[in-house]
């Protein structure tokens, strides 16, 4: 009898070491999580490169295009025709230069395209945005260790 | 007032943290939900600017580019590469010819002035074309990057007939 009435007394276990591992866990998720999906569509599946290694420093006022297929690209959140990149670049390059002298040709035109688009669509892409007056170009590319045994056998 | 405070939470031994708990419990199921692993990408620079301004006088000391030309079969694979002028088997083959090029010395030297302009066929897949940018603007060596051509470009587009 008298031990059931100390173990009423003890109403809570003890919750620190639980506490603990659940702010662990919600820390490393934290640090884990991406944002930069945003700008990261799914449904293109980039080529894999041994070489993709991710930038050290953020790119210069960096503009996405995701090239989905041989007629649609995706700038921004509009799914355009490649033909009507044009008139949405123009646009940005109008702001870019609006906000100061040089900013224009220092932005990076990221260009996210399926592994299994043409080339000529990219390189189309490349023109619009050269005619608009954009120069520096990145060629984005998944990261993947071992490419050097497929180099071989093509 | 205040008296019965105390003596309350004398009362109870710990600090009321059912409802932190909820919380912190509400904030893991956000992470854990919206947790997904994405391979991470890299970029290849490639500068090219407008036509019209590279077509003024050009610059005598640039070093004009090595030319690779890359045909494709009809279902878009690698047909036939050219370097320079010099037919090549395969990519692997390419990068020794460009290692051959630029050379493997450190510090500057032919690497910063060499420019390699690819020429490829309109229907060549995009992913051949980055195994092609992969095997020319360097390797991996010992877990090492050892970059060869940074300078990359790319002729105007080769229309379909």
């Amino acid at each position: 009898m008298r031990w059931a009435k100390t173990s009423s007394k003890i109403q809570e276990a003890d919750m620190t070491p639980m506490i603990d591992m659940v702010f662990q866990l919600i820390a490393f998720f934290m640090v884990v999580i991406n944002f930069s999906e945003a700008d990261q569509n799914q449904r293109i599946h980039l080529p894999s490169s041994e070489l993709a290694k991710p930038p050290d420093a953020p790119l210069e006022s960096p503009i996405t295009i995701n090239v989905i297929s041989e007629e649609i690209a995706i700038l921004g959140a509009q799914e355009v025709p490649i033909a009507g990149l044009t008139r949405l670049l123009t646009l940005e390059h109008q702001v870019l230069v609006r906000k100061g002298e040089g900013k224009a040709r220092e932005a990076t035109i990221i260009i996210r395209a399926d592994g299994s688009t043409e080339h000529g669509v990219v390189q189309q892409v490349i023109q619009i945005c050269q005619q608009v007056g954009f120069e520096k170009f990145a060629l984005r590319a998944k990261q993947q260790e071992l490419v050097t045994t497929r180099l071989t056998d093509t | 007032m205040r008296i019965r405070n105390a003596a309350q939470s004398e009362e109870t031994s710990g600090l009321q943290m059912t409802s932190m708990i909820d919380v912190v419990f509400l904030l893991l199921v956000f992470f854990l939900l919206t947790f997904k692993i994405v391979a991470p990408e890299g970029d290849f620079n490639v500068k090219m600017p407008a036509q019209a301004a590279a077509r003024g006088l050009p610059d005598p000391s640039a070093i004009p580019p090595i030319k690779v030309r890359i045909t494709a079969t009809p279902t878009g694979r690698i047909a036939s590469i050219r370097f320079a002028d010099v037919s090549v088997p395969n990519l692997a083959d390419l990068r020794k010819r460009i290692r051959g090029v630029v050379g493997d010395a450190p510090g500057p030297g032919a690497l910063e002035s060499t420019e390699v302009e690819f020429d490829c066929d309109y229907n060549l897949r995009y992913e051949y074309v980055i195994q092609a940018i992969t095997a020319v603007s360097g390797y991996i060596e010992g877990g090492r990057v050892v970059k060869l051509v940074e300078k990359i470009k790319f002729t105007p587009p080769r229309r379909p007939d």
